[in-house]
């Protein structure tokens, strides 16, 4: 009887309930509330002034474009932007955070109730944001293992940070990085942040639970950090949900803890036990006046929001007829896009220019590392040569292979397209009476080839093609070379 | 001539008639510093050296003529809350020790521009946390009228240079009264503006809602030349108003006729000492017959202020004062790790009065605690800042006590800080609304200790509460009165 | 209300303070007795009352984003108690 019952219950099925909080640096000139640069990798506590390295008597003032920068991220998001807001103190001690608390926001953000569609696996997910709001960077902390002690470098400490936080409606590992991936692409299109995971301009903090499948409670949560790539997010939250389903089966507790990923070995482990809670005893902070958000500056703010992905790829597919694949390639990084909408202009085949774009142009960013910059500045190939390449495949002045040459030879020259098959005589042999000439010197000069096509072999035809190819050291136009070689294949009977 | 004894624009106009130098001056300044600092303890530094440089630099402008400020060439004293670039600023706390800021506060920057000499930097209770001088971690200042009594504070040591003649003027700072009411104490003018009239870039932080510089001087004319000099707008702090400054020494008359004078019921009191309602009401009735109209105004929330200003005052300062982690300045214990160095730190280097706010401001600001008392203070806060804005419906300025008793003995109130905390009563309701307010001599009780008249006026109104003060000074022969040091 | 030892040490380790078990005494008395007094603003009705925010009625004070700050280490790092190079030096943090 017990046999029967445990049979038809199965094991429990759970669903993974994940929630994430990104920390974004904006791509601001100076800090949050002071006149030093943002700009990374100066000499440490060179970019610090007595405001942001927290010395007695400074006050902070607060940076319009990083309100600005809210407000945008807010508004291409769907949120609500706050027509009132303010800044609070976070209270904690730790070396890195100068005053002895962080100036963020807390009761009164400065957006709120926005969502991001998700695309993944041929479908769309809308995941809601909680709240966006600003803060300060804290500085960064070394550890100097020659004498145990740490070394405070506070160029950090005050670099401007959105805070995008999300609602727990992610369900998989691999939503929840797409969901990254999209939110990284919104910041770049808007030009607030560079989205550098691994650089730390995009940092991500994960909030996992699991719960009955069926049910609407939240399972006691786990907070991961360290999560410094997509990969890393992906990789954390499968061990991480792995870890809570297999606890609760064999009947375990399970802690409401902050875990760190540890990328060599993959897997998360408890921070250090927090000695004290933390209490950090938010309240408005006296230094800084009300931010009022009036319509004005909100529909300024709009009228100067780009084109988002979103909008752009439905574009791509509605407006060039290129497949979801290409024009998400080809929208998910804005440098990108803006690339392939100019060379289209240039010459009006989006197909053939996608591929070119996907194949050999991505091919070249990778191998020049052009790809890690947020935008590509300087385009080894402009998008005016890429077109007028394809113009000339498409009439047919060149063969699609020897456009690769073209392409190659394109690359940091200043010349057009035209130019270079001139000057390399790369121009494609399309005359019928050229390539008559050489296909009968070919079917002359390989009488035993000619005999076993006779005899019926498909396979040596390849090889007289190769011969009409080399001959013409490839120019010739291969459609009609293969059209003409037919006939007189033929024709020799 | 007693060169000390001279005030601002006394001084200023004998030194265009080249009567003496601004470097006779500061000499004549530092010697009575040295004839009576042994007893009187005002200063934690001196800048001696510093000061006469700047004095031969004014004397080389006042030479050349060319349009000069009033406090050219004038020694004045500051606090030492305010941060003096390449001068030690010590905060009277021993966590800053070997503190030299950096950068000059504001309000410094200002007065060295109008081409000032800075005399050296006053004691004060630690972080201003104080009404007596006597939670200075150095010394205690005395009272020029009585060694025996305090000076008041937190701005003790400003008062007792200025009514010591150990400078022409000074700068102290207010947050619950600490300027008016060691102005009270030493028999002395004092103004604490109106918040954001003044900039507090480079004031050492204690309550950032209520901070506000102002000047401390021997008559009313000086307090309106000096805050002529240091009020306006500044860009670094976000708090500071942008509002023209008026020429406040230029309006000062003695014709009040017509001013509507607000006699708040709520501070006169049972506890209070019956010399100084006294002398209070003998100065209403001068202003009375100065032709200024007397209303009877009610402040129904005073009783209140004090609890609220300990919640948000102590608050914001347990939040100002984490900085002091010995880190990146000041005293750092030695310590086994990160977390004793921090305990250890904050525990040596503060006094038991900052640690009484820090643990108080912790405390209301901690999770459970937050709605039951910073949120509920801030909100009787309001009603307390609307009984400032309903009162002035009915009169343009309010007169009234600056502390229940003249200075208390050195010693008597220390032990108990609930009792020093009381004795904040007619200050503290000024900071909590922002309103501008000033204190000025208005007698002397039986053991000869002077008594203080509190003039508040509306927010921005510092030229009519300047008038009515200037009036009152003018009626009377108080200000002429010096201690006898 | 009555404030327990346990919550003047949970204060103090919020506050970085190491007291002495004097002090510890000491404050538990003179805070609870504060703390009483405070609870005479429980008399006022504040319900429909907005909290005070500020003294006077200005919003939106604004920088501009510029640099107007000159690299200074040098000043910066004057009065550290313990530097290496340009760094702060600070006992060792565990993460």
């Amino acid at each position: 009887m017990a046999h029967e019952e445990t049979e038809r219950l199965g094991p429990m099925k759970y669903e993974a309930v994940i929630g994430l909080e990104v920390h974004a640096q904006l791509l601001t000139e100076s800090k949050i509330f002071c006149g030093c640069s943002t700009r990374f990798g100066s000499e440490p506590n060179s970019n610090t002034c007595p405001v942001c390295a927290g010395f007695p008597g400074v006050l902070p003032v607060l940076n319009k474009k990083v309100v600005e920068f809210a407000i945008r991220a807010g508004l291409a998001t769907h949120c609500q932007v706050a027509r009132s807001s303010r800044l609070a103190r976070k209270n904690y001690f730790y070396p890195d955070l100068p005053k002895g608390y962080q100036i963020s926001q807390y009761e009164l953000p400065v957006c709120t109730d926005g969502y991001i569609d998700v695309s993944g696996a041929g479908n769309s997910k809308r995941v809601r944001l909680t709240r966006i709001h600003m803060e300060e960077d804290a500085g960064k902390n070394i550890h100097d293992l020659r004498n145990d002690s740490s070394l405070v470098d506070l160029n950090r400490a005050g670099v401007p940070l959105l805070e995008i936080v999300s609602e727990p409606d992610i369900r998989s590992p691999e939503e929840a990085a797409n969901y990254l991936k999209t939110l990284r692409v919104i910041l770049q299109y808007l030009a607030i942040c560079d989205g550098n995971m691994e650089e730390g301009s995009f940092r991500c903090d994960a909030n996992v639970s699991v719960r009955p499948e069926g049910t609407t409670a939240l399972g006691t949560k786990a907070e991961l950090k360290n999560l410094n790539s997509f990969k890393a997010v992906e990789k954390a939250l499968e061990y991480e949900i792995h870890r809570h389903i297999e606890t609760l089966s064999n009947g375990g507790k399970l802690a409401q803890e902050t875990r760190l990923w540890d990328p060599d070995r993959e897997v998360t482990r408890p921070m250090r036990t927090k000695e004290f809670a933390h209490d950090y005893r938010y309240f408005p902070d006296p230094d800084l006046l009300p931010l009022v958000i009036d319509y004005n500056w909100i529909a300024e703010i709009r009228a100067s929001i780009p084109e988002l992905p979103d909008a752009r790829k439905a574009r791509f597919m509605s407006q060039y007829g290129l497949p979801a694949y290409d024009a998400e390639l080809l929208t998910n990084r804005k440098d990108v896009a803006d690339y392939f909408d100019a060379a289209v202009k240039a010459h009006s085949n989006p197909k053939s220019i996608s591929n070119w774009v996907m194949g050999d142009l991505f091919r070249v960013l990778k191998e020049r590392k052009l790809d890690e910059q947020l935008y590509v500045m300087t385009w080894p190939i402009q998008p005016s040569q890429l077109g007028e390449l394809v113009r000339l495949i498409d009439e047919e002045k060149i063969s699609g292979k020897i456009a690769k040459t073209v392409f190659d030879a394109l690359l940091d020259s200043g010349q057009s397209p035209q130019e270079i098959v001139a000057q390399k005589g790369l121009e494609q042999v399309s005359d019928t009476e050229s390539i008559e000439k050489v296909v009968e010197q070919i079917l002359a000069a390989n009488p035993k080839q000619v005999s076993e096509y006779k005899a019926g072999s498909e396979k040596v035809f390849g090889f007289l093609v190769g011969q009409v190819m080399k001959a013409t050291k490839g120019r010739v136009n291969p459609q009609k070379a293969n059209e003409i070689l037919k006939q007189k294949l033929t024709q020799a009977f | 001539m007693n060169l000390p004894a001279l005030t601002v624009h006394e001084a200023k106009e004998k030194l265009r008639k080249r009567e003496f130098s601004s470097h006779e001056l500061t000499e004549a300044v530092f010697d009575r510093i040295t004839a009576t600092d042994d007893r009187i303890h005002a200063y934690v530094t001196l800048c001696r050296e510093a000061a006469l440089e700047q004095a031969r630099y004014a004397d080389d402008r006042l030479r050349k003529g060319n349009d000069l400020s009033p406090l050219i060439g004038i020694p004045i004293a500051i606090k030492d809350n305010f941060l003096t670039r390449g001068v030690r600023t010590t905060c009277a706390s021993k966590i800053l020790a070997g503190f030299i800021p950096p950068y000059d506060a504001a309000t410094i920057n200002a007065i060295r521009a109008a081409g000032a000499v800075f005399t050296g930097k006053t004691n004060l209770d630690e972080f201003a946390m104080g009404s007596s001088a006597e939670n200075s971690a150095f010394f205690p200042t005395r009272n020029p009228w009585n060694t025996d009594r305090v000076p008041g504070g937190s701005s003790g040591g400003s008062a007792a240079a200025v009514s010591a003649d150990q400078c022409i003027a000074a700068l102290g700072t207010d947050t619950g009264g600490s300027i008016r009411q060691p102005a009270a104490c030493c028999g002395i003018v004092g103004l604490k503006p109106t918040y954001g009239r003044v900039s507090r870039y480079g004031i050492i932080a204690f309550a950032s809602s209520m901070d506000q510089v102002g000047p401390m001087t021997k008559d009313v004319r000086d307090c309106a030349l000096l805050l002529e000099a240091i009020a306006g707008h500044d860009p670094a702090d976000s708090t500071s108003v942008n509002r023209p400054v008026p020429n406040y020494s230029e309006a000062l008359t003695r014709d009040i006729k017509g001013t509507r004078l607000g006699i708040p019921k709520e501070y006169f009191v049972s506890g209070m000492q019956p010399e100084v309602e006294k002398a209070v009401r003998r100065a209403i009735q001068v202003l009375e017959k100065n032709g200024a109209v007397i209303e009877d105004i009610s402040l129904p929330h005073t009783e209140y202020a004090i609890a609220v200003y300990y919640i948000v005052a102590t608050a914001e300062a347990s939040s100002n004062l984490a900085r002091y982690d010995g880190m990146r300045y000041g005293h750092r214990a030695r310590a086994k790790d990160l977390t004793e160095t921090y305990m250890l730190s904050r525990e040596e280097g503060f006094g038991p009065e900052v640690k009484r706010r820090i643990m108080l401001g912790t405390y209301v600001l901690s999770a459970g605690y937050y709605d039951a008392y910073y949120l509920k203070a801030q909100q009787v806060r309001a009603l307390i800042k609307k009984d400032f804005d309903d009162a002035f419906q009915r009169c343009d300025a309010i007169v009234a006590p600056t502390a229940p008793t003249t200075a208390f003995q050195i010693g008597e109130k220390i032990q108990d800080p609930l009792q020093m905390y009381l004795s904040d009563i007619y200050t503290i309701s000024i900071n909590l609304a922002g309103v501008p307010a000033l204190s000025l001599p208005c007698g002397f009780d039986s053991d000869g200790l002077p008594i203080g008249l509190q003039i508040i006026g509306k927010h921005f109104d510092e030229l009519n509460l300047l008038r009515v003060a200037y009036a009152y000074e003018r009626s009377t022969e108080w200000h002429t009165k010096k201690p006898n040091v | 209300m009555g404030l327990t030892r346990e919550e003047v040490q949970r204060v103090a380790m919020l506050a970085r303070l190491r007291l002495t078990a004097e002090e510890e005494n000491r404050l538990t008395e003179e805070l609870d007795g504060i703390l009483h007094y405070m609870d005479k603003l429980n008399a006022l009705d504040t319900s429909q009352v907005e909290p005070f925010t500020h003294a006077v009625d200005i919003v939106n004070a604004f920088r501009e984003d510029k640099v107007t700050n000159q690299p200074n280490a040098d000043a910066l790092l004057a009065n550290a108690p313990e530097k290496d190079e340009t760094f702060f030096r600070v006992p060792k943090i565990i993460e």
